[in-house]
């Protein structure tokens, strides 16, 4: 990613330089080897911050609901998968569209420093990235990885090398599939579990969730402008699952919520402090969109009405939910 | 006084002590370690060395009842049902997780005193397990807490395959009594002081390992408020509560009421500062955006703590913030960022 | 042990409509007098369990020993459940909270003035009324009020009876906009200190929406008044009342605790975060 680093901080320079953008919305380095912080440039200066690389997962699309709204033009560097959720927000309204100059750029898959650290990694000092090859250096010695071993899940699924939107393209001369296995090969194994097999699969992983938010706050499909579970009047702005009941529900109606526009970015099971796969929940739906009312992907394009919203004739009958097996 | 026996026997040691109280350790259930209540069949993780949520839940749990009533017509009845106190064993509690119990205390123990957090502190004997391999995430040192050396009522070392416990307080020493069929008396203490000092000397090379803490004091209050870097700090930050749940030494909460339908439940919650409801009221929002929400979180635990508590910073260095901030933004990079380079 | 999250039951002795918004309401323990005692300008945590719980000023002076009484206007959840509520009706109360006014000592001897806007003479009740019953501790007392309109002016009855027959006290009434019926003043409460031009010895205790206070005091540092003279009271969201909760604080001061009276000087040394 090297050589890409460089041409998209060339380019974003060049943005400054020629006065088409006030900001770059971009990745800064963290205060780890790995953190990578989401971050507004405003000026070629700030670019010396600038970093792309395997740890710059984040989907900036949704800080544009913000950025968006303020003053000039602001650029958004943004990754394939990111493409679709820029999409999405584009086609609800909720960034302005005119004021954003996006840059689709190249991405080899990003790496999950979780993976890096569940083999035992501790007291990193530094990460290489080379090629195929990931070299931990830590002060108890150092640790070689096969890149593809330690990609997010969600790269290990990729939904494809192209952007679906963008002003202009920075891509490498020699671009890496990740895709080793269907994304929806996960969701067959819960659905090939009995229902209280699925239940308590469901009930053990929800239950470490601490509702702290940060899959919703990070969803750029959870762009309501105030959020249900914020409103204290609603009786369901708890802040912590005070029964098994809410534990439950959360996820569950946060997925029905963003069902037909969740890209499947999988950023909510990227940021889940208790790694609970909240991905699965989102994937089960579009499955079931996708086999329900014709394959659908959520931010392909900015026009087409989404399977959910668009009423059609033909469409599903609630009783087809007996008939695929399930109960009311 | 050192006292020792195989780590193999930890097994026995778990059962022993849960014959007479309730003991809580690092167990890893759904892929998640956390402090929970031990039995036979528990994947205990003592290797763990920051568990995901912090240590703080024991004495002051997530959600708790705190009062019941009932209505009748006009009429109000209250009903006390706050759990019952026991007296239980937490062990394996990190050094810097045993500080956050001295924090949380000069809260939740000045007065009037909390009765719920007061209770469990009572009932509760706490042992501390020494890091063996602390990681890049750890600043504890910062903190004049020593991770190879912890504080309280117990302290344990694992070194060689062997156990080591330490009492350090009158419940230290009630604990070790009742274990007397399994531990020994340590006559090779060398070994154990030669394994903190290769920890201490490895804290010493972390990253984190010398921040530079001096401008965070209560004269520097208004200056470091009104610091034009909280601006940038806060940009990338989402309004979640992460930080704030997996902190050891926050300990904002919230009071609510639920109905269960055969009476009204009041119980406490973690609450955070992040969230933007936090200091709303029918008449206002004194911080209407997340940076002044997000200047509150960290005023809180280096300037106002600090300022009511003797001088003490509010922060442990315990890393989780570091570990699991969504987008890597933490309280490291807020006192590089406002308190310059290391000294 | 005392646990101080565990409130006491009181009952709605008596319900009064001030104006259109504010109904003061009497509460009772249930065996009848107070439920406790408290200092001028100390709050309680009121609830209607169910609804929620938040924190009151105590409108009656602590001199008053039959009751204790609560001025609060309709503007939330609570506040709407609870001017629904008749008269016999049990509600849970605890407290006091906070530091109050400092009556015995900075007051002390002292000519006084109060100014207040709108439902902020709620916390000043208190004090005015214990000031009346111990006469002969304080000089003068000045108290200038304002509202909307005429029937925004909360205890117009208490005022108009008692307070302007009082010996050694002022009330001066304005409202914001001319008003049919009315024959006093109008204009804002800001505007109509400065018109009144007190003599700039006297300690001020100040209470309003944010903007009267700010413009009031900018207007008494001009006329030559200290703000070590100004004493306010201050309302932040608070759930506990004692401390710990983590939600009203100004800087590492808790208003619930360390407040809600703070000398106007103070709050200059804190963030002005509320």
């Amino acid at each position: 990613m090297q050589e890409i680093f460089g041409l998209i901080k060339e380019k974003a320079e060049k943005l400054f330089a020629d006065g088409s953008v006030n900001r770059v919305l971009g990745w800064k380095k963290g205060e780890t080897e790995y953190d990578r912080i989401p971050s507004v440039f405003e000026s070629a200066e700030e670019l010396e911050e600038f970093v792309y690389d395997g740890f710059c997962a984040a989907n900036l699309s949704k800080y544009l609901i913000r950025e968006s709204r303020e003053d000039g033009k602001i650029a958004v560097l943004l990754k394939p998968c990111d493409s679709y959720s820029f999409n999405q927000l584009v086609k609800e309204h909720r960034i302005k569209r005119d004021n954003i100059y996006a840059i689709g750029i190249d991405c080899d898959g990003k790496l999950d420093i979780d993976k890096i650290k569940a083999a035992g990694v501790k007291a990193i000092q530094s990460i290489e990235e080379n090629g195929s090859e990931v070299i931990v250096h830590t002060l108890y010695g150092d640790k070689k990885f096969n890149r593809q071993d330690v990609l997010l899940e969600r790269c290990l699924c990729c939904k494809g090398k192209d952007h679906v939107s963008g002003d202009e393209f920075i891509l490498a001369q020699n671009r890496v599939d990740t895709t080793v296995k269907d994304r929806f090969e996960d969701v067959r194994k819960l659905e090939a579990m009995t229902p209280d097999e699925r239940f308590e699969f469901w009930r053990s992983e929800l239950s470490k969730c601490i509702r702290c938010n940060a899959c919703r706050n990070v969803c750029p499909a959870c762009n309501c402008i105030k959020c249900v579970f914020d409103n204290e009047d609603s009786g369901v702005a708890a802040k912590a699952n005070v029964d098994t009941f809410e534990e439950n529900m959360f996820h569950i109606i946060r997925a029905f919520h963003v069902a037909g526009r969740c890209t499947d970015c999988g950023e909510c099971s990227r940021v889940c402090p208790q790694h609970i796969p909240l991905h699965l929940l989102n994937r089960k739906f579009i499955k079931d969109i996708d086999e329900l009312y014709g394959e659908f992907k959520a931010g392909a394009d900015t026009e087409t009405k989404g399977p959910l919203t668009d009423y059609r004739t033909g469409d599903a009958e609630p009783s087809l939910i007996s008939d695929r097996g399930g109960s009311n | 006084m050192y006292y020792k026996m195989k780590v193999e026997k930890l097994p026995e040691l778990y059962a022993l002590i849960a014959s007479e109280k309730a003991l809580y350790l690092p167990i890893e259930q759904a892929g998640a370690v956390e402090f929970r209540k031990w039995d036979e069949s528990s994947c205990v993780r003592l290797d763990c060395l920051n568990t995901l949520k912090s240590a703080k839940g024991v004495f002051l749990p997530q959600s708790e009842n705190l009062v019941a009533f009932k209505t009748e017509g006009k009429n109000i009845s209250v009903i006390d049902n706050s759990e019952t106190a026991f007296p239980f064993v937490i062990f394996g509690v990190r050094a810097c997780d045993a500080r956050s119990f001295d924090i949380l205390d000069r809260v939740f123990l000045s007065d009037p005193v909390d009765t719920y957090y007061k209770t469990r502190r009572d009932n509760a004997t706490v042992v501390t397990l020494a890091c063996n391999e602390p990681e890049e995430t750890c600043f504890c040192r910062n903190f004049g807490i020593d991770a190879a050396d912890p504080a309280g009522d117990a302290s344990a070392w694992i070194v060689d395959g062997e156990l080591y416990v330490r009492p350090n307080t009158e419940k230290g020493e009630t604990f070790v009594s009742r274990l007397s069929q399994l531990l020994e008396e340590a006559s090779d203490v060398e070994k154990l002081e030669a394994a903190k000092q290769s920890v201490r000397d490895i804290l010493g090379k972390l990253p984190f390992a010398e921040l530079n803490l001096d401008r965070f004091k209560g004269d520097n209050m208004l200056d470091i408020f009104h610091d034009p870097a909280w601006k940038s700090l806060s940009e990338s930050c989402l309004g979640c509560g992460t930080c704030t749940y997996v902190c050891p030494t926050c300990q904002c909460y919230d009071i609510k009421d639920f109905d269960t339908g055969s009476g009204i439940q009041r119980y406490r919650t973690w609450d955070s500062c992040m969230f933007s409801d936090f200091t709303k009221t029918a008449g206002g929002q004194p911080r209407p955006s997340q940076v002044e929400r997000f200047r509150q979180r960290f005023m809180h635990k280096l300037v106002y703590y600090p300022m009511n508590n003797d001088d003490i910073y509010g922060c442990v260095g315990c890393g989780r913030c570091v570990a699991k901030c969504p987008v890597s933004m933490n309280i490291v990079k807020v006192i590089k960022t406002l308190g310059g380079e290391k000294k | 042990m005392n646990n101080e999250l565990i409130p006491h039951v009181g009952v709605i002795t008596d319900i009064r409509q001030d104006t259109p918004d504010v109904k003061t309401f009497r509460v009772n323990s249930l065996q009848g007098g107070k439920v406790f005692e408290h200092k001028p300008g100390q709050c309680a945590m009121l609830s209607i369990p169910g609804v929620g719980e938040a924190m009151f000023s105590i409108t009656s002076s602590p001199t008053n020993e039959e009751y204790m009484e609560f001025s609060i206007k309709k503007c939330g959840c609570l506040t709407d459940w609870l001017h629904q509520l008749d008269v016999g009706q049990q509600i849970t109360i605890r407290g006091p909270y906070g530091n109050g006014f400092p009556v015995d000592t900075a007051f002390l001897g002292k000519d006084l003035l109060f100014i207040a806007g709108g439902i902020g003479l709620a916390p000043l009740r208190s004090v005015i009324n214990y000031v009346r019953h111990y006469r002969d501790r304080y000089g003068s007392v000045d108290i200038v009020y304002g509202s909307r309109s005429a029937d925004d002016l909360v205890d117009y009855k208490e005022i108009i009876d008692e307070w302007m027959n009082e010996d050694g006290f002022n009330v001066y009434l304005t409202i914001d906009r001319e008003q049919q019926g009315w024959d006093g003043h109008v204009g804002f409460v800001p505007n109509y200190v400065k018109e009144l031009n007190f003599d700039t010895s006297k300690t001020v205790v100040l209470c309003g929406p944010p903007i009267m206070i700010k413009f009031t005091l900018a207007g008494l540092q001009e006329q030559g008044f200290s703000k070590t003279q100004v004493f306010t009271t201050m309302e932040l969201r608070m759930k506990c009342g004692i401390g710990k909760c983590g939600r009203c604080n100004i800087g590492s001061k808790y208003v619930c605790k360390d407040g809600p009276v703070f000398r106007c000087d103070e709050l200059d040394e804190l963030p002005d975060e509320y």
